[in-house]
Order: structure tokens, then sequence, then C-alpha cells
């Protein structure tokens, strides 16, 4: 599924009355089955960008353009798992329709197949945001979104889910969108990437990432990440 | 254990009791016990529990429906909130006496009467609860449901139920224990039976046996309502809760 953005403005009210711009003139295209990155510093409007594209607030000028059939699977930035069910009613409540061997191989490659009748309260953070990844890829999205899925883990925990999403990712046709601030997981992840600014967020660059990220080496992930710094200087 | 202990410490202290003050005032347990077989051998133990638990369990059920209904619609629904705020102002506030006299005044001595009257009783403590629990919804959890596309009656039942059952106990518990005390006022001014009937002729005959047998025959079914029914249901709610240690 394709993915159009046009966001001309997005206005917020604080609780003073005072408007100010939160969105200005953000504008990309993902085809389908890219993994776009959309990178910037904390608090510039990306989760209010996910919001917008995900169709929970409509409060905004300008056009979102996908498929309205597409079924999107997303990764909040808090887990947002149902506390009073079970791991595998968390997941099969989002994908009614996953069948028990795509959901066992699913929980195997993230590693929760011994979790499966927990509770969400007796998760650590790491393994309720595997469970809450589990979840938006059973619905097999057309649109995965993943806010910030890495946020407050520990860096080699953080790497095995990033090369556990990778893992997914491959050879399925899904369109996804991943907001982070950490510039090594956009490299290794993305197939174009999205820098924001700082409040109101426009955007700064976007940069279609050579060589596909399947192909992508170590090497190749230093130069990538040596020319964003290059940018980023170059922007002050 | 310690429950039956505590149990077993009230009869104790009922009895000591009962031989500082005299007989006539607090008769001990014996004769208490004995007035309990007398009324039920003759059935009307049965008959008069029977239909105050009729009761109670009748009016519950509205004041709960219709309190759940009705505070979810002010706790979702800001008109809904404004509009429904005073009334339940003077509902609250409203002595319990004052409702029953009026239905028994404005509808006569009857069964609907007395069950209505009980049951406004309770109904503004559910709706002031539930709209409570209502605006403590989780939105984070509406966005998910909603991302999800889960169907409406599925979003109900796994989102937001969950989050109301709290305060559906809550609801429950201290409705119970209200109405348990109002329908013995409802009975006790005009129903020609239940507990609170037969309390009301046992005053007016100083006997202080009938009265004690009827009032602990009462206590006692409320006692295993409670652990037999209510607690086990708590317990079940939240069982997904990390227990404390």
């Amino acid at each position: 599924m394709r993915l159009e953005v046009h966001i001309a403005r997005k206005v917020f009210a604080n609780a003073a009355g005072e408007r100010h711009d939160v969105l200005r003139d953000i504008a990309f295209t993902l085809a389908a089955g890219e993994v776009g990155v959309i990178v910037g510093p904390s608090g510039c409007g990306k989760t209010t960008l996910l919001r917008i594209l995900t169709g929970l607030d409509h409060d905004y000028q300008g056009s979102i353009d996908r498929p309205a059939d597409g079924r999107i699977g997303m990764v909040f930035q808090e887990p947002r798992l149902l506390p009073w069910r079970s791991v595998e009613d968390n997941i099969r409540l989002a994908a009614p329709k996953v069948d028990a061997a795509r959901l066992s191989a699913l929980l195997a490659v993230l590693e929760l197949s011994a979790h499966r009748s927990h509770f969400p309260g007796e998760l650590s953070l790491g393994l309720a945001r595997r469970v809450a990844l589990a979840r938006a890829l059973a619905v097999e999205p057309d649109f995965l979104i993943l806010d910030e899925p890495f946020a407050s883990l520990d860096q080699a925990l953080a790497a095995r889910l990033r090369d556990q999403i990778a893992t997914l990712l491959e050879g399925r046709v899904v369109t996804t969108l991943l907001v982070t601030h950490n510039l090594d997981d956009a490299v290794r992840l993305g197939d174009r990437l999205f820098l924001l600014s700082k409040r109101p967020a426009t955007l700064v660059h976007a940069l279609a990432l050579r060589p596909p990220r399947s192909a992508r080496t170590d090497a190749d992930v230093t130069a990538i990440k040596n020319e964003l710094a290059r940018l980023k200087q170059a922007d002050g | 254990m310690i429950r039956l202990l505590s149990v077993a410490v009230f009869f104790v202290t009922w009895w000591i009791a009962s031989l500082f003050v005299g007989s006539a005032k607090l008769p001990p347990p014996p004769d208490v016990l004995q007035a309990i077989i007398a009324q039920a051998r003759t059935g009307a133990l049965f008959l008069n529990l029977g239909a105050t638990l009729a009761r109670v369990a009748v009016s519950f059920v509205l004041a709960m429906a219709f309190g759940t209904a009705i505070g979810y619609w002010m706790g979702r629904q800001r008109v809904a909130d404004r509009l429904g705020d005073p009334w339940l102002i003077v509902l609250l506030n409203l002595p319990a006496l004052v409702i029953i006299v009026l239905a028994y005044i404005w509808a006569g001595l009857t069964e609907t009467a007395a069950i209505a009257a009980i049951a406004i009783n309770k109904l503004p403590t559910a709706v002031v609860t539930l709209r409570e629990g209502t605006r403590a919804l989780d939105p984070s959890l509406d966005e998910m449901a909603r991302i999800f596309n889960f169907p409406r009656g599925k979003a109900f039942r796994h989102v937001v139920l969950p989050q109301l059952a709290p305060y559906i106990a809550a609801a429950s518990r201290s409705g119970l224990a209200l109405i348990w005390k109002i329908v013995l006022v409802a009975e006790f001014l005009g129903r020609p039976n239940g507990v609170g009937f037969e309390i009301g002729v046992a005053f007016q005959l100083f006997d202080i046996p009938l009265l004690l047998a009827y009032s602990l025959s009462f206590a006692a079914i409320i006692f295993v309502i409670e652990t037999a029914l209510v607690q086990p249901f708590e317990a079940r709610l939240s069982r997904w809760r990390p227990r404390a240690a």
C-alpha cells in the first residue's frame, strides 16, 4: 500500500488559548513495502504526525492518501496492552483471524512462547514491547507504524528487538513507518529517511538510503551515518 | 479461622452483656435461637426473609442497571453530565425516608412503590461512582482499540468494561449495604410482610427475642451473600492484578 502525506499545517491550542504550529509543510511518499524512518528531536511533533497518519486526528490542513481498507498495525511508545487479558488474548483480540500456526511462529521469533498465558503486569517492559510488536504484526498489516519501539530499553535489548523487527519485515510487503531519534536504528532499518526539525516540525531532508536494506553492511551503515552527521552540521 | 473467632467473640460478648443488662432488655443467645426456631417452624421466617430478599434483588438489579447506564452516559457526554448533575445532587441528598413516604403516597402501599423507592435511593450513588469510573477510562487504550479496528461491542467488553469493573464492584458493594438498610424501612412503613414488617410488629409488642431473631437471621444471610457471592466475584474480577506482597 502506498502512503502519500501532505500536511500543510497542524495547530495546537494550549490551555491558555494560545495557538501555535506543531507541524508545517510535511510532504513525503512511501511506496508499498518501503520502510520510512522519521527522525527528529524529542517533542518535535512526531507523535502528532502519527496520530494524523493513523486517522486518530482529523484536525489539520492537508491530506493523507492511503487505501481506506488497508489494515494498520501499530506499536505505540508505551505497549498499550490490555492488563486484564493474557498475552495471547491481547494478540487475538486485535487479530481475530490469526491462525494458531502463525501465532506460534510469531511468538517464537519474538521469544514470547513461554509468556503466552501471562498477564501484561507480569512482564518486563522489554517483553511487553515485544508483545505489542507481535500484536501489530499478527493483524498482517498493510501499514505498520512503530512509534519509538526501542525507547527506554537497554542497548543490547534494543539491538535484539531491532534485529527481530528486521527479520519479521523481510519477505513481506508492509509499508512501514518507524519513528525514532536513534540514527543507528534509522540507518539499519530504513529505506527512506525523513529528518524533521524542532517545533514546529518541518521536513528538513528526505533521503533514500543506498544500498538496499538487506545488502547493507556495517561499513555502509557507518558511511550513511557520517553523511547524516555532515548534513546535520551543514544545517547548523 | 480468624473470622470464626471474631464471630465467637461477638456471641460471648452478647451473652455476658445480657447477664449485666437483664434478659428483659437483652435476651441471651439461647432465647433468641428459640425465637428463630419457633419462627422457622411456622414457616414465617422463610416467608419474610424470602420477601425481603426478593425486594433487595429486584431493586438492586434495577438500580445498578440504570445507575451504570446513566453514569456511563454522563461520564462520556458533557451535555448529559450538565443535564443530569442537578438531579443527581438532589437525589443524593434527599433522605431515604422522604422518597419512601412520597412513593407510598403517590403510588399507594404497593410492591411497585416499595421497590421503586428503594431503587431510587440507591440509583444516585451508582451513577456517581460509574461516572467517575467512566471519566477515568484510559484514552490511550481507546486509541489502541480504534487503530486495531475493534468492533464496538468488542471494545466495550474487552477494553471499557474491565476498566469499569472495580467501579461497578464498589457501587455494588456500597449499594447492597445501602439497600439492606433501606428495604427494612420501606417494609416497616408499608408492606404486610418481610423482615422490616416483622421488626415493626416486634417493636409494637416489645418482643425483643423476636426482634433479634429477625435481625440476626437477616444479618446471617447478608454475611453468607457477602462471603459466598460478592467476595469471590471481586477476586475473580481482579485476578489479573499482580498480587500485593
